[in-house]
């Protein structure tokens, strides 16, 4: 592998149903910073059915050049193809750099093509960065600049790992998903577009899709939330969350709960944030009645201010709360929900 | 019918996490579980068997010690245990892994291979997908439920907003999520059955299509640049106060931080 053969920045483009998931234009903004640390340039990789339309919304929101694989059997996400798709762009266009949310897509697509096409794939990643490798110069190692730093949490938070592909290229990352920036979208505009097919011949490994069925709850679902309210056993039946739905809808916020709520089956399980339930990071995380185990710490950690309400004073989740409140929650919440509802009808009047 | 699930021990991370020096993880000196997606894997199969009598072999790459995980799979009601381990085996990464996994599978027969969607160490969900790229076959990740269809699997694939109703002719691999289903315990007899069968036991010798420069820690792509444990952003205020001061407390937070 001629390592130097290997420029540009890559983003796979997630589209679903035609719509460009947020993630892909995240992924562009991050693309940008990178392929300026490289002084190159930022393609993304559009693969669907009927999908050229979307080419200029990429440009507005970073895009140099956009890929498009447009063919029939990419109309819903099926692995095979997609690999295929994007396998064959990796080969013909040779990128130095390959990004791919870490969505349900990505984390299935991500490992299928880095196996492809014989490179490594850092998951879920956080944190990227150009830089050495490795960091500090070793004796007796030759030391490579410009490579990609991919900074992942592992062990559900607990430790966290800075990964680098030094000697194959793409160097592939998935990135978790609302944790880059996307750029102030550039109107009107026009990507450079190339369409590239590199042929779709149904085997085996075409699956069928017998069915899709949509979510019909149009419930928010707590990882785009900005405001949550959590609650853990301490809440004490699943009658009583209403004090917390109150504050959430007070706020504007969404309820979401610990393992032992989803356990107790007061709660369902994809309200649960924690290691084995989803990685949040709102704004304001109130954790009320939740004692705060590491594994539930691990998923909400990185909240931008944590407010905890708990009557045992020696709570772990104490050791992570910005605003940590010792005392009833049955008799703070409502009182709580009142005086907030009076402050923002006062700030709006 | 034959099913390969693969299951890996992984540390609980309730008792803490080492690193060797080298920045990899330290296994030998954690406690372990069985992972729980690989459970919820092993569990679909054990289903599968007892609806269609199909053989379940249980694949583990680890320590000497990952053989407790086989054990913990039989006593739970898998007939086979196929432990890999090999010095020059440690170290993996996901591509390492998969290629070394794939090699194993190869000496064995089967209709469906079932991994776990990801393990809670890594949490990568790389493994399971790779290994069907190596083996060439079908994969579908994310199932929330698996049925049999003749020649086929039909399973619901999970994504965010919806779920996809698919089909794929075998062989095939699926990843297991957590919420497929609620695993059986081992029973006692279960247990003494465990360990009267035997654990095949295969090093890098037994792997088959498989390239030295893709195994190990040398064979893996990826590179660790740094592992550390992740500085906890520390304790902020703690109050005790009676509750309308309480309300006060935090109202007033709340402001300060232009939240309200």
């Amino acid at each position: 592998m001629n390592l130097e053969e290997y420029k540009g920045v890559y983003v796979f483009a997630q589209q679903v149903d035609n719509e460009i998931s947020s993630i892909a234009f995240e992924l562009l903004g991050k693309a940008k910073d990178l392929a300026k640390d490289l002084n190159t340039d930022v393609t993304a990789v559009l693969i669907g059915s009927d999908v050229k339309g979307l080419a200029d919304q990429l440009a507005e929101y970073g895009a140099d050049k956009v890929i498009v694989v447009d063919d029939p059997e990419l109309k819903d996400y099926r692995t095979e193809p997609y690999a295929h798709a994007l396998a064959s762009v990796i080969n013909k266009y040779k990128p130095e750099i390959m990004l791919v949310g870490a969505t349900a897509i990505g984390r299935d697509l991500g490992p299928r093509v880095s196996a492809r096409v014989a490179t490594g794939l850092t998951a879920d990643c956080t944190v990227l960065e150009i830089g050495d490798f490795p960091l500090q110069a070793v004796p007796g190692q030759e030391q490579l600049h410009n490579q990609l730093l991919m900074t992942r949490p592992a062990f559900g938070g607990n430790t966290i790992a800075t990964i680098a592909c030094p000697y194959n290229r793409p160097q592939m990352a998935t990135v978790r998903a609302g944790v880059m920036q996307k750029i102030t979208p550039i109107k009107g505009a026009k990507a450079n577009v190339e369409e590239f097919n590199p042929g779709f011949t149904p085997d085996n490994k075409y699956v069928e899709i017998l069915d899709i069925v949509k979510s019909v709850a149009e419930t928010v679902d707590i990882m785009d939330a900005k405001i949550l309210v959590s609650g853990g056993r301490g809440v004490g039946s699943p009658e009583n969350f209403k004090i917390l739905e109150d504050l959430a809808e007070v706020l504007g916020g969404t309820v979401s709960c610990s393992r032992a709520v989803v356990d107790s089956g007061w709660k369902p399980k994809d309200l649960q944030v924690g290691q084995t339930g989803k990685t949040v990071r709102p704004n304001v995380y109130f954790a009320i009645g939740i004692s705060g185990a590491i594994q539930h710490v691990a998923g909400m950690e990185e909240s931008d201010i944590i407010v905890a309400i708990n009557k045992d004073a020696d709570a772990p989740i104490f050791d992570v709360a910005d605003y940590g409140v010792v005392g009833d929650l049955n008799k703070i919440v409502p009182k709580l929900t009142e005086a907030l509802k009076a402050e923002i009808a006062a700030a709006k009047a | 019918m034959k099913i390969v699930v693969c299951v890996k021990q992984v540390p609980d991370t309730a008792g803490g996490v080492k690193f060797n020096p080298d920045g990899t993880l330290d296994r030998g000196a954690m406690l372990t579980i069985m992972n729980p997606d690989d459970k919820a894997g092993l569990e679909a199969a054990l289903r599968l068997k007892d609806q269609y009598d199909a053989e379940v072999t249980v694949v583990t790459m680890g320590l000497p010690k990952a053989e407790e995980v086989l054990r913990e799979a039989m006593a739970m009601g898998a007939d086979k245990g196929v432990l890999v381990t090999d010095r020059v085996l440690g170290g993996a990464d996901t591509w390492a892994t998969s290629t070394t996994l794939a090699g194993a599978i190869r000496n064995l027969e089967y209709d469906l291979i079932i991994t776990g969607r990801q393990a809670i160490d890594g949490d990568t969900a790389q493994v399971g997908p790779q290994i069907s790229e190596h083996l060439d076959i079908p994969v579908i990740s994310y199932a929330q439920d698996i049925k049999i269809e003749g020649d086929s699997v039909v399973v619901e694939r999970q994504y965010e907003d919806r779920y996809h109703v698919v089909k794929a002719k075998m062989p095939c691999l699926i990843t297991a999520l957590s919420e497929l289903n609620e695993p059986r315990y081992m029973t006692p007899g279960g247990i003494f059955d465990a360990y009267k069968k035997e654990i095949t036991v295969w090093g890098r010798a037994d792997l088959k299509d498989v390239d030295d420069a893709n195994l190990g820690l040398k064979g893996s792509p990826t590179k660790i640049a740094k592992a550390s444990d992740k500085v906890r952003k520390g304790a902020g205020e703690k109050v005790s106060l009676d509750p309308d001061e309480s309300v006060s407390y935090i109202v007033d937070k709340l402001k300060t931080k232009h939240v309200i």
